[in-house]
C-alpha cells in the first residue's frame, strides 16, 4: 500500500502542529465555539452525546499492521479500549478528551494516519474496494488512482468550504463494492476502444435525507484528465450549490434542480478552461503513486490446496466459517478473509483493542502486513494462503473474530446511533443486538441466505439504510424512538433505494418484524433465490400485507 | 484605518468598504471621502463617473458571493483593488470567485478578502489568490495578527496547484520512488 515520502510526512506533521495551536487558542478563548467547529470537524472531531468523538481517515480502507497496531494503542490510552470502524471504512474512537486531541494525531502521524477532512463541508475520505488488488473481476486496481484523488483533495485550498459535505469513490471492477451510485462523485474505472484508461463519472448520488443516484455525467475521462474534472464540478457547486438550507446544500439537490444536462453544460464549459492546464496528470506521478500497489511476491500454488479440502471436510464448523467468510482470490491456492466484526451482542463494527492487535498479528504473519476495511463494517486479510486459513481461522476464532455470518442477516450495518451520537433520533446498536439475538440459530441463517439488513439512527443515513434489503431508519415521534422499516433497497451493480413498507414500529417490535419479512421469504422464494430477488420478482406488497397483520396477531394475543 | 494583512505583512489601510441596505438609491448614495470599496451594483450603476477614481486607485469594486467575476472582466485592467466579501467565514465562494479572478481573466491587481475573514483561513485565501487579507475592525489585536503572519505558512509543500503555485508537488518537486 502507499508509502509517504518525505512531503507525505510534512503534511501530516504541519496539520498537527497547526491543529495544536488551534486547540490551544479554542482552550485559552480565543477561538470561539462557531469558529472553532470547523477546524475541529475537518481533524474529525465531533462533541458528542458523552464526549468528543474522533473520526480517523483509513484511506479507502487500507491499514498496514503497524498502523492498527497504533490503533490498539489510542484505543488503550486514550478511549476505553476499544473503536468503531464506519461505513465509510474510517475508524472512530467515543471518548477521547478534547485536549488529548493534539497529542493523538501527532502519534497518529508517526505511521502515517491522520484526521484530516473526516467530517465538515470539504472532500472526505475516498472509499473503494477492500478486494482493491485481488478480486477476480478486477479490471483496474483503483487503489492508484484513489491515493492520488486523496493528494488531490487534500487541503485544497478552493474546496475547503463547500456547501455541504462531499465523498469520492472509485470502483474498479465488475461488480462495483464501492457503491460509487450513492456517492457526490462517483468514478468508475473503464477502457476505452484502445485501451486507454479513463473514468466513467457519476455525479449527485447520496442517501441522507433526499436519497438519490447518482448519474452519468461523462462516459469517458481519460485518466490525464480526471481532476482537472472533479476540480470543474466541485467549482459549479461551490459557486452555485445552496448555502441558504443545510438539507438542500448537498450536490444530489443542485444537479436534480439544474438537470443532470444543465449541470452538465456548467461542468464542460468550466472544463474546457481547466483541460490541459496544470492539474493534468503525467505519466511519471501515475507510475510513481502505483508502483506502491504492485502484487506482493506470492508463491506458485496450485489452484486447490488439499490440506485445506480436507480441513473442510473434516471441520464442520470452519467449513461454515470458509463458506460465508472466505473469498475467491485472483491467485492461485490465495485467499481473502473476512474478519467479522458483527459477533451477536457488540455493536456492530466496535472492535476492541486487543482484537486490533490481534488482527495486527494475523496481518504480519498471515496477509503480507494488511488489512482493509469494508464499508459493511468488517475487516479483510486480502492475501492468505489456502493452506493457512485453517490456522487464521482458530486463531481469528479464539479473538472473536470467525462470527461465520458475511453477508448473512447477522452481519448487520448499523451506525452508532442514539447510544454515542448526538444526532440520532433514535438507537441502532440495541435494535441490531435485538435481530441478532432472534436469529442465533446458525442453520437457519444459512438457509436465509445472503440478506443485507442496515439500521440508522437518524435520517442521515450513515448505516445506509437506503440500501438494505432491509432498511430501518430510526424516526422520533413525540419524543419516543420508533423504527420505519424499507424493504427493496440493494447496493452494486444494481443500487436501489428501498420503499417503506407502513407505519414505523416500537424498537421492541423489531425482531418481530425482520422474523415476519423472513417468513414472508422463505414462503414465496424460488430455489437459489436470494431475499432481494424474491423481493423484486414478487414486489413489496405481501412482506407489507403479512408484516401488519400479523402485529394486528399480537396485539390481539396481548389483550 | 484598520490594520490589514497585504503580501504577507501588517499594514494600516485606509480603504472604506461601502455596503449599500437592499432598495437604497445607488444614484444618490453618497461616497464617504478617501478611498472607497463599492459594491459591485453601485460601481455599475455609476461606473462612467467612478472610473477615473478607480484608475487613480482610489475606487474599488467588492463582490458578493452570489455575483459573478465575469461582470468585471472589462475592467480589470482599469481597477487596481477588487474586494470579495464573505458574509460567513464557512461561505467558501469567494475561493472560488478569487480563483476566477486571477487564473481566467488574468487580474494583476490588489485582491482582497474582506467580511468575516479569520486567520485560520488566512493560508487558503493566500493559495486562491488573494494578497490582501482584512479581517472585520476590531476582531484581532494587532499582536495577534501579528501572531496570526505565521499561519500564512501553515503548509510548506502543498500538493495540488492553486493560484499562488500553479504546478501541483508532482509538477514541481521530483517524488522519490517507492521504498
Amino acid at each position: 500500500m502507499y508509502q509517504y515520502d518525505e512531503y507525505d510526512q510534512r503534511i501530516v506533521d504541519e496539520r498537527v502542529a497547526q491543529f495544536r495551536d488551534q486547540t490551544r487558542r479554542y482552550l485559552a478563548g480565543e477561538l470561539s465555539e462557531d469558529e472553532f467547529r470547523p477546524l475541529r470537524l475537518q481533524n474529525g472531531l465531533y462533541i458528542q452525546r458523552h464526549a468528543p468523538m474522533l473520526r480517523i481517515a483509513v484511506p479507502y480502507g487500507n491499514l498496514r499492521a503497524k498502523q492498527v497496531r497504533m490503533l490498539a494503542h489510542i484505543a488503550r490510552t486514550y478511549d476505553r479500549g476499544y473503536g468503531h470502524f464506519t461505513t465509510r471504512q474510517n475508524l472512530q474512537f467515543n471518548w477521547p478528551k478534547l485536549e488529548d486531541v493534539p497529542e493523538i494525531l501527532a502519534q497518529l502521524a508517526t505511521v502515517q494516519m491522520h484526521a484530516i477532512q473526516t467530517s465538515g463541508n470539504c472532500i472526505r475520505n475516498v472509499t473503494s474496494d477492500p478486494f482493491a488488488g485481488v478480486a477476480g473481476d478486477e479490471q483496474i486496481d483503483p487503489r492508484p488512482w484513489c491515493e492520488i484523488v486523496r493528494q488531490w483533495s487534500t487541503f485544497h485550498p478552493e474546496f475547503a468550504y463547500l456547501p455541504r459535505k462531499f465523498k469520492i469513490a472509485v470502483n474498479g471492477a465488475t461488480d462495483d463494492r464501492a457503491v460509487i451510485q450513492v456517492h457526490d462523485i462517483g468514478l468508475d474505472l473503464k477502457r476505452d476502444a484502445s485501451g486507454n484508461i479513463g473514468f466513467r463519472v457519476l455525479v449527485g448520488g447520496g442517501l441522507g435525507r433526499t436519497p438519490i443516484l447518482g448519474e452519468e455525467i461523462a462516459a469517458f475521462v481519460p485518466w490525464q484528465d480526471i481532476l482537472s474534472y472533479c476540480e470543474a464540478v466541485l467549482r459549479v457547486y461551490n459557486l452555485h450549490g445552496r448555502r441558504d438550507n443545510a438539507y438542500k446544500a448537498r450536490i444530489k439537490i443542485l444537479v436534480k434542480a439544474l438537470g443532470i444536462d444543465a449541470f452538465r453544460a456548467q461542468v464542460e464549459a468550466e472544463f474546457a478552461h481547466l483541460k490541459g492546464g496544470p492539474a493534468t496528470l503525467t505519466e511519471a506521478e501515475v507510475a510513481r503513486v502505483a508502483r506502491h500497489f504492485v502484487d506482493p511476491v506470492r508463491e506458485t500454488l496450485p489452484a486447490e490446496n488439499a490440506a485445506y479440502a480436507a480441513q473442510l471436510a473434516g471441520n464442520k464448523a470452519f467449513a461454515a466459517w470458509a463458506r460465508r467468510n472466505v473469498r475467491a482470490h485472483k491467485f492461485a491456492g490465495y485467499a481473502s478473509v473476512v474478519l467479522s466484526l458483527k459477533q451477536t451482542g457488540i455493536a456492530p463494527g466496535d472492535i476492541t483493542a486487543d482484537q486490533l492487535d490481534h488482527v495486527a498479528d494475523l496481518a504480519e504473519r498471515y496477509s503480507f502486513g494488511e488489512v482493509r476495511v469494508t464499508h459493511e463494517q468488517n475487516l479483510v486479510l486480502a492475501d492468505v494462503r489456502q493452506s493457512e486459513l485453517f490456522a487464521v481461522w482458530e486463531s481469528a476464532r479464539d479473538a472473536g473474530l470467525a462470527t461465520p455470518n458475511i453477508g448473512l442477516l447477522t452481519d448487520i450495518i448499523a451506525c452508532p446511533g442514539g447510544d454515542f451520537c448526538a444526532l440520532a433520533n433514535a438507537k441502532s446498536i440495541p435494535i441490531a443486538n435485538a435481530i441478532q439475538a432472534r436469529f442465533d440459530d446458525l442453520d437457519y441463517l444459512h438457509d436465509i441466505g445472503e440478506i443485507e439488513i442496515n439500521i440508522s439512527g437518524c435520517m442521515n443515513a450513515c448505516g445506509h439504510h437506503h440500501v438494505g434489503h432491509i432498511g430501518v431508519l430510526g424516526v422520533d415521534k413525540n419524543g419516543e424512538e420508533w423504527y420505519q422499516v424499507t424493504v427493496g433497497g440493494d447496493q452494486g451493480n444494481d443500487t436501489a433505494l428501498g420503499k417503506v413498507i407502513g407505519p414505523s414500529f416500537a424498537a421492541a417490535e423489531m425482531p418481530d418484524v425482520v422474523s415476519s419479512l423472513i417468513r414472508t421469504y422463505t414462503e414465496h422464494r424460488h430455489p437459489d433465490e436470494r431475499f432481494i430477488d424474491t423481493v423484486r420478482r414478487v414486489g413489496v406488497e405481501p412482506f407489507k400485507t403479512r408484516v401488519y397483520a400479523e402485529r394486528e396477531q399480537r396485539k390481539q394475543a396481548h389483550v | 484605518m484598520s490594520d490589514i494583512i497585504k503580501h504577507g505583512t501588517l499594514h494600516t489601510d485606509d480603504w472604506t468598504v461601502v455596503r449599500v441596505v437592499e432598495g437604497e438609491d445607488l444614484a444618490a448614495l453618497e461616497l464617504p471621502a478617501g478611498r472607497v470599496i463599492v459594491p459591485l451594483a453601485l460601481w455599475l450603476a455609476r461606473r462612467d463617473s467612478l472610473l477615473a477614481g478607480a484608475e487613480a486607485g482610489v475606487v474599488g469594486v467588492w463582490l458578493a458571493g452570489t455575483e459573478d467575476p465575469a461582470t468585471l472582466a472589462g475592467d480589470l485592467l482599469r481597477l487596481q483593488l477588487i474586494a470579495v466579501d464573505f458574509p460567513k467565514f464557512a461561505d467558501g465562494r469567494g475561493y472560488s470567485i478569487a480563483t476566477l479572478l486571477r487564473a481566467r481573466f488574468g487580474y494583476a491587481g490588489e485582491l482582497r478578502a474582506i467580511g468575516d475573514v479569520l486567520r485560520d483561513q488566512f493560508f487558503f485565501y493566500t493559495r486562491c489568490g488573494f494578497d490582501s487579507l482584512q479581517p472585520k475592525e476590531g476582531k484581532y489585536s494587532r499582536a495577534q495578527l501579528e501572531a496570526a503572519l505565521a499561519s500564512l505558512k501553515d503548509f510548506s509543500e502543498p500538493y495540488q496547484g492553486a493560484v499562488d503555485r500553479a504546478e501541483p508537488l508532482f509538477r514541481r518537486q521530483t517524488r522519490k520512488e517507492a521504498a
